[in-house]
C-alpha cells in the first residue's frame, strides 16, 4: 500500500550504549557519518536556538511561489525543524530542482561524451530504456563546487565538443532558454565565429537535422578512429563501437526528412485537434505510405521510364487505338503500348555505339553516350527499389517496435492513464469535452474492475463462451473460404470466355467482384462480432483486424495463382505480363472507386440515417478498417511494380485524393472513437502488418515471377530468355569473358549466389544472433527485478533513518523542555 | 531564406535555432503568434532584447491552450517567476519542449514539474488528487479520486515513501509508449 511504513523503535536512551556486540541500532558503530551529522546538527540547533515555525502541509497560498515548502510524508508525525533542514538537503530532493544540480549532471554527461567513454554500465544498457538522469552519476562531491565553478566546467566541456553535438546536448538540457543561450555564447570560441557559415541553414528543415545527424555519426567515427590510432594503451577495449544513438539519429533524420517534405501540416493539426491522436495515426500512416511510394518511384523513373521514353522502341505494327475514356478504368487500349507497361520496354542495349560499316558510311544515329543494357537495368532497378523499400520498412518497424513495447509495460495502467492519457493536441472545446468523458469512463472502468474482483464465470458459462467464439471464427473462416472459391470460379469463367477487344468493359468484371467481396465481407464480420463478447475492447480490434487480413490475403493469393499459374499458360502467344499489369491497374482503380462509394454510403448516408431516424450519435471513424484498406492498396502496388513500373505513381495520386476525401468525410460525418486506443501500439501493428504479410508476400511473388516463370516471347525486355533472372546470368558470363579485372563479380555470383551453402550459413548466423538477443533481454529483465527490490529496500532504509532522526530530536526537545519546566517550577517554588 | 526580417539580429535567430527544436521559419512564426497575443505590449523589434512579459490571461486564451486543463501549470512551469507571465524566451521554450522533436527525458522532466502542483519536488497524494480532478473535471466522487491516487502510488512508487520522485515518474514514463505522442502540442 502507499502509506509509509511506521516503525516502533526501541531506541536506547543514548546512542552511546554499547552492547556485547554492535546492534543495528548503534549508530556510532554502523554509520559513522550519520552519527557525526546528528551530533553536529543537534549541537548547532542547541547553540542557535532557532525559532522556525512549522509550516502546515498543504498547498501554498499563491500559485507558483518561488520557495519550496517542506512537506513530510503523509503521516501524523510532525518533524522538527532540524530534521526538516537535514531532509531538505538530501541529494534526492535537490536533484532536478536546483540549477546547480542540473549543470553538474550535464557536465558529467558532456565529459563522458567528449572522452568517448565506452557504454554505461549494465544499469544503463538497453536501447529501449533511456537511463534516467540519475544514472549519469550526480557528483556527490565531498568538495562541493560552487555553482559558478560547475558552470565554468560545463562551458569548457561544451567547447570541446563538435558543433552538432554541442547543439544536441544544449537542446536536450532542461534549463531555461535564456540560460541555454548564454551557455552557447560562452562556449563559442572566437575561431568558430565565421561570417556566413550558415548561409543555407534552415532552408529545408529536413536537411538541417539530417546534416546534424550525419555530423554526429561522422564525429563518432572519427573519434573512434582517433582513439584506435592512439594505441591500445589509451583505451581498454579496441575500437569502440559506434554508439547506437548516432546511427539511430541518422535513421531518424532520414525518416523525419522524408516526412518533412510532405505537406499538410495545418490539416493534420486540425484533425489532431478535433479527433485526437488515434484518428491522427491513420493519416500519419497514409503520409508514411506516400513516402514509401515516392521512394519506390524515384529509381524507377530515373532508370527505367525516363530512359525508355528518351529512346522509344520501334513502333509496334498495327494501328494505335484511339483514346476512349474506358482506358482510365481498364488500363488497356491506348495505354497498352506505353511506358506504363512491361511490354513496351526493349530487350536490346540502348544507345549502343554503332560500328561504322566497312564501306565508310556513317552511323545512322549520334551515339555518344553510354550503352544502356535495358534488360539488366530493368532487373536491377526493380531489385534495388525493392531492397531499399525493404530496408526502410524494417528500420521503421523496428524503431516503432522499440518505442512501443517495453519490458514490463503491462503493469501500471492507472499511473499511465492519469499521467499519459491527456492528449495535449486536442484543441477544440467539444473534442476536449469528449476526452474528459473518455478518461473519466476509463478510470471508472479500471476502478470497477479492481473493486468487483470479477466473479469467476461458471463452467457452463465459460464453455458457452468458448463455443460461441469457436462458431464465430468458423463462420468467418468459412466466409473467407467462400469468397476465395467465388473468386476462383469467376476467374476460371473469365478464362473460358475470352474477351475480345471491343468488349473491354467486360475486363472489369473480375476486379469488381473482388472489390465487392472485399468491402462486403468486413460488414458481415462486424455483425458476427456483435455475437461474441470480449472482455477487452482492444482485443476486439485485434481480432477484427486479423479476420479482415486473412480474407484479403487469401483473395490476393488466389489471384496471384490465377495470374502466374493459369494466365501464363492461356496467353501463350500474347503478352501475359501486360495483362497482369493491367489487371493490377484495374484492381487499384476499382478499389479506389469502391472506397469512395463506401465513404459516401458508410459514413455520410449512415450519419444521416442515424441522426434523423435512429437518433443516435454520429458514426465512429473505423480506424482499423481504413488502415487495412491502405495496406491492401499498397500490396497491390508492390505486386504490380515488376509488370507496370508507373504503378507507384498511380498509387501516389490515389493516396493524395484519399487524404482529402477522408479528411472531408471525417470532419463532416464522424466522431472520434470512444474506446481507449493505444495509438502507439496500433502504429506498430500497422507497420508490422505492412512489412509481414504485405511486403513479404509481394517479395515472394516477385521472386517467383523472376526466377521460375517463363517471360513471354513477344514483348518486354526478357523476351528471348528462359527466365527473367537469366539476364543477370548472361551478363555475368559476359563479365567472365571480359577479363581478370572484374573476375570477382562472377566469382561472387558462382560461389555466394548460386551456391546454397552461404544461405544456410547466413540463416544459422541470424538464428544465433536472435537467440543471443533473447537471452540478453531475459537477463535485463532479471536485473530490473533486482533493482526494483533494491529501490524498495532503500526506501525503507530512508524512512527508518528519518524516523530515527526525528526520535533523536524529539528526545532532545523533551529533555530541554523538562529542564525548562524544572527550572520554572524551581523558580515558582522560590517565589512562594 | 534570406535575412529579410528585422525582428531579430542574425545572431539572435541563430541562437534560438541552436537552442530549441525549431527552424528559423518556425521561430518567426512563433514570434508572430506571440506578438498577436498582445500587439501593444510586444514590440516588433527584439534586437535590443526588451524585457516584455505577456500576462498569463492572454497566454491561456491561445487556442492551443484554452481547453487544456493543465494550462495554468504549464504556463507556471515555463514562466520565469512561476507566475504564468511569459517572456518570448519562455514562450519559445514551452513550445519547443512540447514539440515533436523533444526527447523523452526532457518531456518527462517538465511533465513532472507540471504535475507537481505544490513545487516541492515530489508528486504527493495531494498533487495526484489535483491532477485527477482536473483530468475528469471534478466528475468523479471524492472516494473514487482517492482510490485512483492510491492505485497510482501503488504502481509507480518505487521506494514506498508515499510520493513519486522524479525517478519514479521517469520509470513510469518509460513504460508508457504513448507519452511522446500525447505530451505534444502542435503549433
Amino acid at each position: 500500500m502507499a502509506q509509509p511504513l511506521t516503525f516502533v523503535l526501541s531506541v536506547p536512551e543514548t546512542p552511546e550504549d554499547h552492547g556485547p556486540e554492535p546492534s543495528p541500532y548503534d549508530e556510532s558503530e554502523v554509520h559513522d557519518s550519520f552519527y557525526q551529522l546528528i551530533q553536529e546538527q543537534s549541537q548547532w540547533v542547541a547553540e542557535e536556538g532557532l525559532e522556525l515555525q512549522q509550516r502546515e502541509p498543504g498547498p501554498p497560498e499563491t500559485p507558483g511561489s518561488g520557495h519550496q515548502t517542506l512537506l513530510g510524508p503523509e503521516d501524523p508525525l510532525v518533524h522538527s525543524t532540524a530534521t526538516l533542514r537535514i531532509l531538505a538537503s538530501m541529494p534526492s530532493r535537490t536533484i532536478g530542482r536546483s540549477r546547480g544540480a542540473i549543470i553538474s549532471q550535464y557536465y558529467n554527461r558532456t565529459v563522458r561524451l567528449r572522452r568517448r567513454v565506452s557504454r554505461p554500465e549494465l544499469r544503463g544498457v538497453g536501447r529501449s530504456a533511456r537511463p534516467s538522469l540519475r544514472l549519469y552519476d550526480l557528483e556527490l562531491d565531498p568538495v562541493a563546487l560552487e555553482e559558478e565553478e560547475k558552470r565554468f566546467l560545463l562551458v569548457k566541456e561544451l567547447q570541446g565538443l563538435p558543433v552538432a553535438q554541442r547543439d544536441h546536448v544544449l537542446r536536450g538540457m532542461p534549463l531555461g532558454l535564456a540560460e541555454k543561450r548564454s551557455l552557447r555564447e560562452e562556449s563559442r570560441t572566437l575561431t568558430r565565429k565565421r561570417r556566413g557559415r550558415r548561409g543555407r541553414r534552415g532552408l529545408l528543415p529536413c536537411c538541417g537535422r539530417l546534416r546534424d545527424a550525419c555530423v554526429l555519426v561522422g564525429a563518432t567515427c572519427l573519434g573512434g578512429a582517433r582513439a584506435a590510432r592512439r594505441g591500445p594503451r589509451a583505451q581498454a577495449s579496441p575500437l569502440p563501437p559506434l554508439p547506437p544513438q548516432a546511427l539511430h539519429s541518422l535513421g531518424l533524420g532520414l525518416l523525419s526528412g522524408l516526412h518533412a517534405l510532405m505537406p499538410w501540416r495545418y490539416a493534420l493539426k486540425r484533425i489532431g485537434g478535433q479527433f485526437g491522436s488515434s484518428v491522427l495515426s491513420y493519416f500519419l500512416f497514409l503520409k508514411t505510405l506516400l513516402a514509401f511510394n515516392a521512394l519506390l518511384l524515384l529509381p524507377l523513373l530515373a532508370f527505367l521510364v525516363g530512359v525508355q521514353a528518351a529512346f522509344p522502341p520501334p513502333a509496334s505494327p498495327g494501328a494505335v487505338p484511339a483514346f476512349t475514356g474506358l482506358e482510365l478504368l481498364t488500363g488497356a487500349g491506348r495505354f497498352t503500348h506505353t511506358v506504363m507497361y512491361y511490354g513496351y520496354y526493349s530487350n536490346t542495349t540502348l544507345n549502343q555505339p554503332c560500328v561504322p560499316p566497312l564501306d565508310g558510311g556513317q552511323c545512322s544515329r549520334e551515339a555518344d553516350g553510354l550503352p544502356y543494357n535495358m534488360p539488366l537495368a530493368y532487373l536491377f532497378t526493380v531489385g534495388v527499389a525493392f531492397f531499399i523499400t525493404c530496408i526502410t520498412l524494417v528500420y521503421s518497424m523496428s524503431h516503432s517496435f522499440g518505442e512501443s513495447y517495453r519490458v514490463g509495460s503491462t503493469a501500471g495502467v492507472h499511473a499511465v492513464t492519469v499521467f499519459c492519457s491527456w492528449d495535449h493536441k486536442v484543441t477544440q472545446k467539444r473534442a476536449s469535452r469528449v476526452q474528459h468523458d473518455n478518461i473519466r469512463t476509463h478510470l471508472k472502468e479500471l476502478l470497477a474492475e479492481w473493486q468487483l474482483r470479477q466473479v469467476p464465470r461458471s463452467l457452463c458459462g465459460r464453455l458457452r463462451q468458448v463455443a460461441v467464439l469457436g462458431l464465430v471464427w468458423l463462420l468467418c473462416l468459412g466466409t473467407a473460404l467462400g469468397c476465395t472459391v467465388a473468386v476462383y470460379a469467376f476467374s476460371e469463367l473469365m478464362i473460358k470466355s475470352p474477351v475480345s477487344t471491343e468488349q473491354e468493359g467486360a475486363l472489369l468484371a473480375l476486379p469488381t467482384v473482388v472489390c465487392v467481396l472485399n468491402l462486403g465481407a468486413p460488414y458481415l464480420y462486424r455483425c458476427l462480432a456483435a455475437l461474441e463478447r470480449h472482455d477487452s475492447p482492444v482485443l476486439e480490434v485485434y481480432v477484427a483486424i486479423c479476420r479482415n487480413l486473412i480474407l484479403k490475403m487469401v483473395i490476393l493469393g488466389i489471384l496471384c495463382y490465377h495470374w502466374l499459374g493459369r494466365r501464363v499458360g492461356v496467353l501463350k502467344e500474347q503478352c501475359w505480363e501486360n495483362f497482369v499489369g493491367q489487371e493490377l491497374y484495374r484492381l487499384m482503380v476499382l478499389d479506389f472507386i469502391f472506397v469512395l462509394l463506401d465513404t459516401l454510403f458508410g459514413e455520410l448516408v449512415w450519419r444521416l440515417i442515424s441522426e434523423k431516424k435512429l437518433k443516435r450519435e454520429k458514426p465512429e471513424f473505423d480506424i482499423a478498417g481504413n488502415v487495412l484498406e491502405l495496406i491492401y492498396g499498397q500490396t497491390l502496388t508492390w505486386l504490380g511494380v515488376l509488370f507496370s513500373p508507373l504503378l507507384p505513381a498511380i498509387q501516389i495520386i490515389k493516396l493524395l485524393c484519399l487524404f482529402y476525401i477522408k479528411k472531408t468525410s471525417l470532419m463532416a460525418n464522424c466522431q472520434a472513437p470512444r474506446r481507449p486506443w493505444l495509438a502507439s501500439h496500433m502504429s506498430t501493428v500497422f507497420v508490422s502488418l505492412l512489412c509481414f504479410p504485405s511486403f513479404l508476400g509481394a517479395a515472394v511473388f516477385l521472386c517467383y515471377a523472376v526466377w521460375q516463370v517463363r517471360p513471354s516471347s513477344t514483348c518486354g525486355p526478357f523476351r528471348t530468355l528462359d527466365t527473367m533472372y537469366e539476364a543477370g546470368k548472361v551478363w555475368v558470363r559476359r563479365l567472365e569473358q571480359a577479363g581478370p579485372s572484374v573476375s570477382w563479380v562472377p566469382w561472387i555470383h558462382r560461389y555466394l549466389v548460386e551456391n546454397t551453402f552461404p544461405v544456410y550459413l547466413v540463416s544459422a548466423l541470424l538464428l544465433a544472433v536472435i537467440y543471443l538477443n533473447i537471452q540478453v533481454v531475459k537477463g535485463q529483465r532479471r536485473v530490473m527485478y533486482l533493482l526494483k527490490e533494491q529501490i524498495s529496500n532503500e526506501g525503507e532504509d530512508k524512512i527508518f533513518l528519518i524516523n530515527k532522526l526525528h526520535s533523536v530530536y524529539e528526545r532532545k526537545e523533551r529533555r530541554a523542555g523538562r529542564t525548562q519546566e524544572a527550572e520554572q517550577l524551581a523558580g515558582d517554588l522560590d517565589t512562594w | 531564406m534570406g535575412n529579410k526580417q528585422t525582428v531579430f539580429t542574425h545572431e539572435q535567430l541563430e541562437a534560438y535555432q541552436d537552442c530549441t527544436f525549431f527552424t528559423r521559419k518556425e521561430i518567426m512564426r512563433l514570434f508572430y503568434r506571440y506578438q498577436d497575443l498582445a500587439p501593444q505590449l510586444v514590440p516588433l523589434d527584439y534586437t535590443s532584447c526588451p524585457d516584455v512579459k505577456v500576462p498569463y490571461e492572454l497566454i491561456s486564451s491561445m487556442p492551443e491552450l484554452k481547453d487544456n486543463p493543465f494550462r495554468q501549470r504549464i504556463a507556471q512551469v515555463f514562466s520565469e517567476d512561476g507566475d504564468g507571465h511569459m517572456t518570448l524566451d519562455n514562450f519559445l521554450d514551452m513550445f519547443s519542449v512540447m514539440s515533436e522533436m523533444a526527447p523523452r527525458d526532457l518531456k518527462a522532466y517538465y511533465a513532472f514539474k507540471i504535475y507537481d502542483f505544490n513545487n516541492d519536488g515530489y508528486i504527493c497524494a495531494w498533487d495526484l488528487e489535483q491532477t485527477v480532478t482536473k483530468l475528469t473535471r471534478g466528475e468523479l466522487s471524492a472516494e473514487e479520486v482517492s482510490l485512483v491516487c492510491e492505485k497510482v502510488l501503488d504502481e509507480a512508487d518505487g521506494d514506498h515513501d508515499g510520493r513519486l520522485s522524479l525517478e519514479d515518474f521517469q520509470n513510469m514514463i518509460l513504460r508508457a509508449p504513448d507519452f511522446l505522442s500525447t505530451f505534444h502540442i502542435r503549433i
